[in-house]
């Protein structure tokens, strides 16, 4: 989509915290109606780079960040409800917290259906498990409502059929992704362009069907660890090792 | 204080990088700690010469024996005064903490705006006593001088603390709000239920301070405990005292059974309706009088320079200093052995140390020395060992090294059968040599310094009962209604009190970097 308008720019950023360089020397561009998915080892930066480019637009996106940014005391609903919060007046933002709004319940009664966590709709977060609060971090991130989307593996708690699924819908509900993931499966079958970053750097951007699991594989293999002369490397087609 | 319980959880054993900024930088954390440790003790040696801490009672057994005995059988001839001051006493505590609280809420939400700060630092810096004889000279003695006495200074305690409970929350979920949500619903969605468990408990904390200074109200002429209390004492009618001080310790030995989330609506109606009718209120003085012309001298009033000089040199060197002096001196002495304290009787309370049975009366011991008010045990050992510094700093040390000791001692119970012990670890005294009190020791060290500017605003407003800190020269001032040396006298002292927060705290990063709060 060369014709599209850029939504995010970076040109030659690189970012340290003290001596250790996170972020290399990086130029990007990203277009409306793109599809990126990030990939790259941990430590990699890609939560740095993920970060960098949410805030030059963080009016109109929505940040799915790791771990997910859950308040533990409220409910799911409050929970999914935050991510609106620009939409309610202050008072009618405190009202919600001693009454949920009957207005945005039924909305985000649906969401909670999609995510498969209406049962769950009025218990605390603290209670739920890793792949339950994952969901409802999706669920702020939805009621959110912007075009923009930036999630940093916001799947990776959940079981396969079902993250497929959610990334899926995720992609539909957004004009424009920019996610961050180690499952390179998903990252061919579901996005235009692939971002590899490795130590900093970016190693590779280009098309995803130009791309296929052997040539990313290598991204990983380069890397210096005790892990990429294991053979276990070939069995395990799904996942991507990391470390 | 499962407050202070999470924050000592979390500084303890992290000493890695310790001490980068003094000149005995070495490459072992016990070396440096020892340094800080030899700094302290050293200067409360100096200390030694010049403070007056000599005993100056003819026969301090024969009354103690007396106060003995007065304790193991408390009785009491008035039941319903007794209820009765009780009851003054919690409605003060109560009423003042449930205002004081939402408010330094309010100004912990502004706390990165600096005047807020230095009006948080200014209200704290001051004892509730010395706000308690301010507010007298304007309303008298009454309900509002009492109210105010303990509410002034606390709300700046709570908008310090609650605003550093912020500040440890983790940022990611107000990352994840619309940017343009923002101000009081931001914070009502994400800090306040993030942090809503601490900030309970260290309301609850601070609830239990505001029993012991509504208590010691009663020393100026409120109708709380304390008041009852001095008489009893002065009278000599020790088993009087005695039941007071056990009605005391029970009172806040039982927080948890009777403070519950549900019945404080109904507390604080019984509350004002206790609050005692404005007894005896003066009605001569007025706010705008007392601000405008009574705490200024009247050499600045009358615009005369060299007066207000004199006026001023005759202040520094007849009060100022002298005052100064002593409170920095019995202070530096009441800190260190408040640390051999602890060192002392943590064991005393520690399972791992005195097995499970025997440390109930360690901890009994420890709980009582933490709950009786600091001024209680200052004028018990005022009668037994004469009006010299010696009874603030036994009594500063026994108050805050019971407090501090029972805190180590929870944490070593914490640790207690985790993953850290091991079968053959030492036993007895060779474990409390090598096991526990070098994995205890930078967290009491923590603890010693963050009761350091407790313990010097304590150690000056014992003046009150004659003991030559600042607070005796500005009890003597308030009572020779000459305001405008107890107004500078209160400048002063609260300055001191800054000062040595601000050391204090620079003293606890470079030593202790992760208990920056």
């Amino acid at each position: 989509m060369p014709t599209a308008p850029v939504l995010l720019q970076l040109t030659h950023q690189s970012i340290s915290y003290g001596d250790h360089r996170v972020l290399a020397d990086i130029s990007l561009t990203i277009r409306q109606g793109e599809k990126v998915a990030l990939l790259g080892p941990s430590g990699a930066g890609k939560t740095t780079l993920m970060n960098l480019l949410y805030q030059q637009q963080p009016e109109t996106s929505a940040l799915q960040p790791q771990g997910g940014g859950l308040v533990d005391l409220l409910s799911v609903y409050q929970n999914i409800f935050m991510g609106g919060l620009d939409r309610f007046s202050t008072l009618t933002a405190l009202w919600n917290l001693i009454r949920p709004l009957s207005s945005a319940r039924s909305d985000i009664t649906a969401i909670a259906q999609t995510l498969g966590l209406q049962d769950k709709l009025w218990q605390s977060v603290d209670r739920l498990s890793g792949g339950q609060r994952q969901r409802v971090a999706i669920g702020r991130a939805l009621f959110r409502r912007q075009p923009v989307f930036f999630g940093d593996e916001p799947v990776s708690s959940v079981d396969p059929l079902q993250a497929e699924m959610l990334l899926a819908y995720l992609l539909e509900q957004h004009e424009t992704a920019v996610i961050s993931l180690h499952n390179r499966q998903l990252a061919l079958d579901h996005f235009d362009r692939i971002v590899v970053l490795r130590e900093g750097r970016l190693c590779c951007d280009c098309p995803a069907r130009e791309l296929n699991g052997e040539q990313l594989d290598e991204f990983y293999q380069q890397v210096s660890s005790p892990v990429s002369g294991l053979p276990g490397n070939t069995d395990d087609g799904w996942v991507i090792r990391t470390s | 204080m499962t407050f202070i319980t999470q924050s000592f959880r979390c500084l303890a054993g992290k000493v890695s990088r310790f001490l980068p900024h003094l000149p005995f930088r070495e490459n072992s954390s016990a070396r440096r700690l020892n340094g800080v440790c030899l700094l302290m003790v050293g200067a409360a040696l100096l200390a030694l010469f010049g403070a007056d801490i000599e005993i100056y009672a003819v026969d301090p057994w024969q009354e103690l024996g007396k106060i003995g005995w007065g304790l193991l059988l408390p009785g009491w001839s008035d039941l319903p005064a007794l209820l009765q001051a009780l009851g003054y006493t919690v409605a003060f505590a109560l009423l003042a903490v449930a205002v004081a609280a939402p408010l330094g809420l309010l100004l912990a939400m502004v706390f990165h705006w600096r005047p807020i700060r230095l009006l948080c630092a200014a209200l704290r810096s001051v004892h509730e006593l010395f706000w308690g004889l301010i507010f007298m000279q304007i309303f008298g003695l009454s309900a509002t001088t009492g109210l105010l006495a303990i509410l002034v200074p606390f709300t700046g305690v709570f908008g310090k603390v609650f605003a550093e409970i912020f500040e440890q929350q983790a940022t990611q979920p107000a990352q994840t709000l619309p940017p343009a949500a923002t101000g009081l619903k931001r914070t009502a969605y994400t800090l306040l239920p993030q942090s809503w468990s601490a900030l309970l408990s260290y309301t609850r904390y601070r609830f239990e301070c505001a029993l012991r200074s509504s208590a010691i109200l009663g020393f100026i002429g409120l109708p709380t405990l304390g008041f009852h209390l001095e008489t009893a004492f002065k009278q000599g009618q020790y088993s009087e005292a005695g039941a007071l001080l056990w009605a005391f310790l029970l009172l806040i030995a039982s927080l948890r059974w009777w403070l519950r989330a549900r019945l404080i609506p109904l507390y604080l109606i019984a509350a004002v309706w206790l609050l005692p009718e404005t007894i005896g209120f003066s009605g001569g003085g007025s706010l705008w009088q007392f601000v405008s012309v009574d705490i200024w001298p009247s050499a600045l009033r009358a615009g005369d320079g060299s007066g207000l000089l004199d006026w001023l040199t005759m202040m520094f060197s007849e009060q100022v200093w002298p005052g100064l002096v002593q409170t920095l001196l019995l202070t530096q002495i009441a800190v260190v052995l408040t640390g051999v304290l602890v060192l002392l009787t943590y064991p005393l309370a520690s399972r791992a140390l005195v097995g499970p049975v025997m440390r109930w009366p360690g901890r009994l011991l420890l709980l009582v020395l933490r709950s009786t008010p600091e001024m209680v045990l200052v004028y018990v050992l005022l009668l037994l060992l004469g009006p010299s510094g010696l009874p603030v700093v036994l009594a500063l040390a026994l108050h805050n090294g019971g407090l501090i000791a029972f805190l180590v001692a929870n944490a070593s119970d914490a640790e207690h059968k985790s993953r850290i012990t091991r079968a053959d670890d030492p036993q007895g005294l060779k474990r409390y040599a090598y096991v526990e009190t070098p994995r205890r020791f930078p967290a009491m060290l923590a603890f010693l310094f963050y009761r350091w500017e407790v313990i010097l605003r304590e150690s000056a407003i014992m003046g009150i009962l004659g003991i030559a800190t600042l607070g005796f020269y500005i009890d003597s001032a308030f009572e020779e209604i000459r305001y405008d040396r107890a107004f500078l006298l209160i400048v002063v002292t609260a300055l001191l009190n800054i000062v040595v927060d601000s050391v204090s705290r620079r003293l606890r990063r470079q030593a202790l970097p992760d208990t920056a709060q």
